[in-house]
């Protein structure tokens, strides 16, 4: 028996059949049809207040849930607003799906109301994408998106309906064939490159495994805690691999890259080996690429093909998914091995170990002040035990919660590395308390950040979805003042955003959150247990910080990673 | 140096632009790109004459295109290639004589004649095209159109080679 479907209720039903279970998203003309059967379904709908927090929050879940998150919007202004959220999945790997409106397709290329070309401006910033121009299709390209969206390399999907598709009848038919025969992302690894990596890994002195991003998105983490164990190899976690080996794991040495510790930066310097895996060896934690790691041979494993030899050439080569090639090393280390102990290493960890002794990250917090946002950081890891997930604006509030945060779990830190998108963090830590609603979201985010989406806080508070922001108010754009101080010769240009505008507790409070301030050292635990305390509703915590303050370690943009600025002196 | 590669895709509507949009975003450049259908009507073919050192990146790239099937370079001793122009030449009448002598040792055809133009189509090895202007190139050529090229590997010639083409594919 067929069952006559509009292309509206077919799509939902679609999404249905993913096991979407909520849609971020802001309708309008052109996506109309959509939002009538979404009221009948199973599927919640979280309303933003702006088409890029939908995104972000999309995003956020992802992060969180490990999921494919979903945003709905309309045509036109609707779909060209989440061109930032869809080109930072993009630079982050992230599943999303985006479902956009369009006009009529009798209307397309006619300078319709609220036509954009949907299809082209997103093609650079997805990882594949559709424009349906037959309502049959509808359920098979539903399907294939998310497929697209969760394997391989993930990323973002984008799926463009024209409302006479979505209004048009259909027979429904459940979507299950992929037809793609260009697309077969690689999962294991060459058997004779696992062997010969095994070997190069067991002759190494000095070797370091360069964990990224995707090891997280893999789910591999406990692989690579294994692998690293069993090989004795130290392991740097890039800013999008933080907590894919716990900070407190002896093998751990921290972030690497521009604001990364001396010793994870300094440990790649002098490697005579890098496994590097799920990782690009993006600029910001290669420095000048000609100078980086400059005595290590290269490992690479990546799902990615293009990411091998994009910068560096590999002298091993493994294109796979990180867990599937992790599973083999472990497999094949086992077997050429046997009983044999890995490696001890002792120089190298001691040298390791003495970096780490001599250079630690560190800062001054004066019992009367001006407050730093470092100790604002380590005041709140201390009062959740670390068991938060923890959501980062852009700039430097975002390097010191990287840097001092002790993350324990994958998961558990969500941020926009690739893209850089300021306002990224209160759309997002919505998206991850919705995908995660018992663990304790925490935003970290700075005041230029936050003025960015801090509206989406509206959407927290009438949908109920308790998030807490502390917001680090250094009235300025922190990280560009930084710069124009170091190589601007402090030559301040619009980085100011005043002292006391917005008053940030009243306009919690007229967003529906609770509003809580704090300027001095010791009002930070007191006023975060409040914070902690609420449950019911999102929390702005505004804590008054030093606008001088500097984040370190740095590695100038291109410079070598053999000199690591750990304090202003440094560069003079 | 120019790199010849031919890239099978699915035969399906905006194959052209995401991949021209991929060679603009990745700095890619594209020297002549030529599109037309294979024999089977689902796969399209683009012979893409491309600039540049990164070749390994650039098919990597094309692989990513989740629409690209498969990505051969065509390396000079194993393919065929032809180009397709048709050159317009300033021909006043007294010099047309010596004109179509040297266009009929090339082989080149008039397709066209003017009160004082002959346009010449001529299809053959790029290198061939390229003489062949030379040629004309001190009467006055007043307009050219090039296809781009097209190219296809060679067949293997003996029965191992055969195999072993086979064997690889």
């Amino acid at each position: 028996m067929t069952e006559t479907l509009s292309g509206a209720a077919a799509l939902i039903r679609a999404l249905e059949l993913e096991g979407v279970d909520v849609v971020f998203g802001v309708p309008g003309g052109a996506i109309l049809p959509a939002y009538d059967p979404i009221l009948d379904s199973p599927i919640r709908h979280v309303l933003a207040r702006h088409e890029q927090g939908a995104g972000h929050m999309a995003s956020g879940y992802a992060h969180a849930s490990g999921q494919v998150g979903v945003m709905m919007v309309t045509s036109g202004p609707g779909a060209t607003n989440l061109i930032t959220p869809l080109q930072d999945a993009h630079m982050d790997s992230i599943p999303v799906v985006a479902v956009t409106g369009q006009v009529a397709t009798t209307a397309i290329g006619n300078d319709a109301f609220q036509e954009a070309h949907t299809w082209g401006i997103s093609m650079p910033c997805t990882k594949h994408n559709y424009l349906v121009t037959d309502v049959a299709d509808i359920a098979d390209v539903i399907h294939e998106a998310f497929h697209l969206a969760s394997t391989g390399r993930p990323g973002p999907v984008l799926v463009d309906l024209p409302k006479n598709i979505l209004n048009a009848d259909t027979e429904w038919r459940r979507g299950g064939q992929l037809n793609l025969p260009g697309y077969r992302p690689s999962v294991k690894g060459h058997p004779k490159q696992v062997k010969a990596a095994v070997d190069l890994i067991h002759r190494s002195e000095r070797p370091v495994l360069y964990v990224g991003g995707g090891v997280i998105r893999a789910g591999a983490t406990d692989a690579l805690r294994k692998f690293a164990e069993l090989a004795n190899v130290p392991a740097v976690t890039t800013l999008m691999a933080r907590g894919a080996l716990p900070d407190s794991h002896p093998l751990c040495l921290g972030m690497p890259g521009m604001h990364g510790n001396y010793t994870a930066i300094t440990a790649m310097q002098r490697a005579d080996l890098l496994i590097a895996i799920g990782a690009r060896f993006d600029d910001r934690v290669t420095g000048d690429p000609r100078a980086f790691a400059p005595l290590a041979k290269v490992i690479h494993v990546d799902v990615d093909p293009a990411e091998i030899g994009k910068v560096r050439n590999p002298e091993i080569p493994i294109v796979g998914d990180a867990g599937a090639v992790l599973d083999q090393l472990l497999a094949a280390m086992h077997k050429s091995r046997g009983d044999e102990p890995a490696p001890e290493r002792s120089e190298w960890f001691a040298t390791l170990r003495g970096w780490q002794r001599d250079h630690p990250l560190a800062y001054d917090q004066r019992p009367d002040g001006p407050l730093l946002q470092q100790f604002v950081i380590e005041e709140l890891h201390r009062l959740t035990g670390g068991d938060a997930i923890v959501v980062a604006g852009v700039g430097q509030h975002q390097m010191w919660a990287s840097q001092l945060w002790g993350f324990e779990r994958p998961n558990t830190w969500i941020n926009s590395g690739g893209l850089g998108t300021m306002g990224y963090a209160v759309p997002a830590a919505i998206g991850a308390k919705v995908a995660m609603p018992d663990q304790t979201v925490f935003a970290i985010d700075g005041d230029g950040c936050f003025q960015m989406t801090f509206q989406e806080l509206i959407t927290a508070s009438i949908e109920r979805i308790p998030v807490k922001v502390a917001v680090m108010n250094n009235h300025s754009l922190g990280m560009v003042k930084q710069w124009q101080r170091l190589f601007y010769q402090e030559r301040y240009s619009a980085v100011d955003l005043t002292s006391h505008t917005p008053d940030y507790v009243k306009l919690a409070e007229a967003m529906g959150c609770v509003g809580l301030r704090a300027d001095q050292p010791d009002d930070v635990a007191p006023t975060l247990e409040k914070a902690l305390a609420v449950d019911d509703r999102p929390v702005v915590v505004e804590f008054r910080c030093d606008p001088d303050a500097m984040v370190f370690p740095m590695v100038p943009a291109g410079g070598s990673n053999d000199i690591v600025i750990e304090r202003p002196e440094d560069l003079r | 140096m120019n790199h010849v590669i031919s890239v099978l895709t699915e035969n399906k509507p905006g194959v052209l632009a995401r991949v021209s949009s991929m060679f603009a975003r990745r700095g890619f450049n594209i020297h002549s790109l030529a599109v037309g259908p294979t024999a089977d009507p689902t796969v399209s073919r683009m012979t893409v004459v491309v600039d540049g050192p990164e070749m390994e990146q650039i098919i990597k790239q094309l692989y990513k295109l989740v629409h690209t099937v498969k990505v051969i370079e065509l390396l000079p001793g194993d393919r065929i290639e032809r180009e397709i122009m048709m050159v317009r030449v300033s021909a006043e009448p007294k010099r047309r004589p010596e004109i179509l002598d040297a266009a009929r040792i090339f082989g080149a055809d008039p397709v066209d004649v003017g009160v004082a133009t002959v346009t010449f189509e001529l299809s053959g090895e790029p290198e061939r095209l390229a003489d062949f202007l030379e040629l004309m190139r001190p009467y006055g050529i007043i307009d050219l159109v090039k296809s781009g090229r097209i190219a296809l590997s060679k067949d293997p010639k003996t029965k191992d080679a055969a195999r072993a083409a086979l064997r690889s594919a």
